[in-house]
């Protein structure tokens, strides 16, 4: 299959109580360096590169927190498919 | 929120003696036990909570910093500190490299949000090279100290 640059954007928001604290980034970053995808997570005007688990901690991402994933690059739908399924689950906690 | 709000600067650790996790875990919650932060009659069972939540996943973020916590219904106030190792601890660090700086933070259960905050805040001045840099130069509790009021004094970005 021929593949292309994609650029894919999905706003999600953070349902988990606990918020968006060390686990899930950990969870997080380690499923976003699994693309080649350029990923950043934009929250209000602030953006943060979403493979960085010390920027990521940056968002400050309570319970209720609105996020825009934003990725680009070969695999760029399957990253935001894979990130927003993980937020969704709330992070398989609670 | 500022960093002294919670750090407790009595309790920290310019040279830890521990050279591996659960030790330098352990070293900073009874160093926050004797500085009357933390009842000592919880120092165990809280330095089991912190290295259990480690286990689940490491908080060594990488660039030699780790930030082990907890949260915990013992904890009635948040409180935290830190400890400088000039060997390196290993921690299982995402980037795989020796932790030279571990910031500790207990936090109570009921207010998780609160708890992202100070973690915000711990991780805005990581994120700053000077920061780090300058942090695991330090050698005594005072430079420290020193550190975690000048960035108390920087603007929030």
């Amino acid at each position: 299959m021929d593949r292309q640059l994609q650029v894919c954007c999905r706003d999600v928001v953070i349902k988990n109580r606990q918020g968006l604290h060390a686990r899930p980034v950990m969870q997080f970053v380690d499923i976003a360096n699994e693309y080649e995808a350029a990923i950043s997570v934009r929250k209000g005007d602030q953006t943060v590169d979403g493979k960085s688990p010390m920027e990521m901690m940056l968002l400050e991402a309570t319970q209720g927190t609105s996020l825009r994933l934003e990725a680009q690059g070969l695999d760029a739908t399957e990253a935001v498919e894979a990130l927003t399924g993980l937020i969704e689950r709330g992070f398989d906690e609670d | 929120m500022k960093l002294s709000d919670f750090m407790i600067k009595e309790a920290i650790i310019p040279e830890l003696q521990a050279s591996d996790r659960n030790g330098a875990i352990r070293e900073l919650i009874e160093s926050l036990a004797r500085a009357g932060a933390v009842d000592p009659g919880d120092a165990d069972a809280l330095a089991r909570s912190v290295i259990q939540r480690e286990n689940q996943g490491s908080t060594g973020f990488g660039k030699g910093v780790a930030v082990p916590h907890v949260k915990q219904d013992r904890v009635k106030t948040m409180v935290g500190t830190i400890g400088r190792s000039s060997r390196g601890v290993d921690f299982a660090a995402l980037d795989r490299a020796p932790v030279y700086t571990v910031v500790l933070l207990l936090s109570p259960s009921e207010d998780p949000d609160r708890h992202l905050e100070a973690m915000e805040n711990v991780f805005r001045h990581l994120q700053r090279d000077n920061f780090r840099r300058f942090l695991r130069q330090s050698e005594t509790v005072e430079q420290i100290v020193d550190l975690i009021e000048e960035a108390d004094e920087m603007p929030a970005a």
